[in-house]
């Protein structure tokens, strides 16, 4: 007999030497505690609208429980490439240059697994979404993170980008309004950014999830802006807008032998996105005004709450303009992010995730979901307050 | 509308500090518009929101639709504001399609609704015939769900 069976020798390197969401390891300690008010949940508070809930119920009734096409149902694909070009400004072509996916997290993977030849680099900017890095390493990509800084705002600039191109950079990928930075990029700021991207002849994935969730001025998508689209997938889906993250919804638009080379990867991996599913984000798109804009109001009612809070505190946060997260500094109270977040956490019970989650550049951060009622964000800011004089 | 009038609609009670923190505003710049508000009219009180069904109370509400005649001077006015101010009338509204006027009406019992339908609604001058259909219960009042216990199934920390 041999000694003992060593499965983590069996382990694919790549996945093996990854480790777990920083998020994973927080929730762990949360969920062990009693009472905590949570600002560390990324998903709205809200429920999906009741039309689309009673809609998708309608659907299992008349037997909607069936495969779907690979790209999704024409006609939601039809519905999606009329509400982007109305709200995102680029015109696409239902046939064969959508595919509706689940959630926007697979087809960012499928995206980077139909693009990336092993050691391709991808450009992508920190603090970012828990995912990108992990999913372009198992990619076989070479992620090089950009980071980006409080002082103008989060904002990605072309300088930035310069300083880490290489004859090897194929992808750059982009994330405004940002999770977990709540920055958002003007007009001029992405005219920038596209001139890059053509000049240095980069494929653009751009996940705009939370394109919806702007405060202040609207949402200016990179592909709005002339040249740019022939060279960007563009990912978008229900989940946030919708209040839908349990639906996994999302899709993609971009060039027709984009879309045609990542529909091979979900047909092979994933065949289709659930029909249900497919069924309740129609019935979504018929009235996003009402809907979304109900959301959005709320929203910006708790931003600024959140962040006249963390002023009189005299807690820096710049403000946060899109999405539903501040990104406020902690750095001036002396302990590490992940120090901070527990040391709240335990004395006050509040919960908040450590900004070095999103990446290393994300330390001196904490990020504070406000997708959680007014009720209890008042309820954690007063606890928030008590924490810091006390810290100070 | 204005953000401020929604925050009171949704919670009246909401600290003024608190509204000030939400719109951006100095405390007191927000106690001057709600005045203004109230002067003007058009915060014309403070109410809560029951759900009555749990209390068991010695009440009965109905709905009645009323056709009028409307009068030649004051047009359907005169008429539904007289009604209206018989305190029996909780509300009032002026309707289009098949009759005029749609009130809510609220009484001990059945009975003393049923006779101030027939001894002081129907008897005024232009009032040509009603309908009386007596609520039985209550779902939502206000945009409020009554039955509704509010859960929240999300994780606690999420990406």
């Amino acid at each position: 007999m041999s000694g003992s069976l060593s499965l983590r020798n069996r382990i694919n390197a790549t996945v093996r030497d990854i480790p777990r969401s920083g998020i994973r390891d927080f929730f762990d300690i949360v969920t062990t505690m009693k009472d905590v008010i949570s600002l560390g949940i990324g998903e709205p508070d809200f429920d999906t609208p009741w039309h689309v809930r009673e809609s998708t119920v309608f659907a299992l009734e008349r037997g909607v429980t069936h495969y779907t096409s690979n790209l999704g149902y024409l006609d939601l694909r039809r519905a999606l490439t009329q509400y982007v070009a109305l709200n995102f400004g680029a015109e696409y072509k239902p046939d064969d240059e959508v595919l509706i996916t689940v959630g926007v997290s697979e087809a960012l993977d499928l995206a980077l697994r139909a693009l990336i030849n092993p050691g391709d680099e991808v450009l992508y900017h920190e603090p970012c979404y828990v995912s990108y890095r992990a999913t372009i390493l198992f990619a076989n990509g070479v992620p090089v993170e950009v980071p980006t800084r409080a002082e103008n705002g989060f904002r990605l600039t072309r300088a930035m980008l310069e300083e880490r191109l290489t004859p090897r950079t194929k992808i750059l990928m982009l994330n405004f309004p940002n999770n977990p930075t709540g920055a958002i990029m003007d007009r001029k700021d992405l005219e920038e950014i596209a001139a890059f991207a053509i000049e240095r002849d980069l494929i653009v994935i751009t996940d705009e999830i939370y394109g919806e969730l702007t405060y202040d001025a609207p949402h200016t998508s990179i592909v709005s802006i002339p040249g740019i689209k022939e060279r960007t997938i563009f990912l978008h889906g229900f989940s946030k807008a919708w209040a839908m993250t349990g639906f996994r919804l999302g899709y993609a638009c971009g060039p027709a032998e984009l879309i045609e080379a990542m529909m091979k990867v979900h047909q092979y991996t994933m065949l289709c996105a659930s029909s249900l599913s497919q069924k309740a984000a129609l019935e979504a798109l018929a009235r996003p005004e009402t809907d979304v804009t109900e959301m959005v109001d709320e929203y910006r009612r708790r931003r600024n709450y959140i962040a006249a809070a963390f002023k009189e505190m005299g807690v820096q946060c710049h403000t946060p303009l899109g999405a539903f997260y501040a990104f406020p500094s902690v750095a001036q109270f002396g302990l590490s992010s992940k120090d901070f977040a527990l040391k709240l956490l335990h004395e006050e019970r509040v919960a908040v995730v450590p900004g070095t989650a999103f990446g290393a550049c994300g330390e001196g951060f904490v990020r504070c979901a406000y997708a959680t009622s007014m009720d209890k964000i008042k309820e954690a800011m007063a606890r928030i307050a008590r924490f810091t004089r006390q810290l100070k | 509308m204005d953000e401020l009038l929604k925050i009171l609609q949704t919670n009246a009670l909401e600290k003024r500090e608190d509204i000030a923190r939400m719109l951006g505003l100095p405390p007191a710049q927000v106690d001057a518009r709600i005045a203004d508000y109230e002067k003007q009219g058009v915060i014309r009180g403070y109410q809560a929101i029951l759900n009555e069904d749990q209390l068991d109370l010695d009440k009965v509400t109905a709905v009645i639709e009323v056709k009028v005649t409307p009068q030649r001077e004051g047009g359907f006015d005169t008429i539904a504001e007289r009604i209206s101010r018989f305190p029996e009338v909780r509300s009032a509204y002026l309707m289009s399609g098949t009759y005029d006027l749609l009130l809510f009406v609220e009484g001990r019992t059945l009975r003393e609704v049923a006779g101030f339908v027939s001894e002081r609604l129907s008897p005024l001058e232009g009032v040509l015939s009603t309908s009386t259909h007596f609520m039985l219960k209550t779902y939502k009042r206000f945009g409020v769900l009554m039955h509704e216990e509010k859960t929240d199934e999300r994780l606690t920390v999420s990406p």
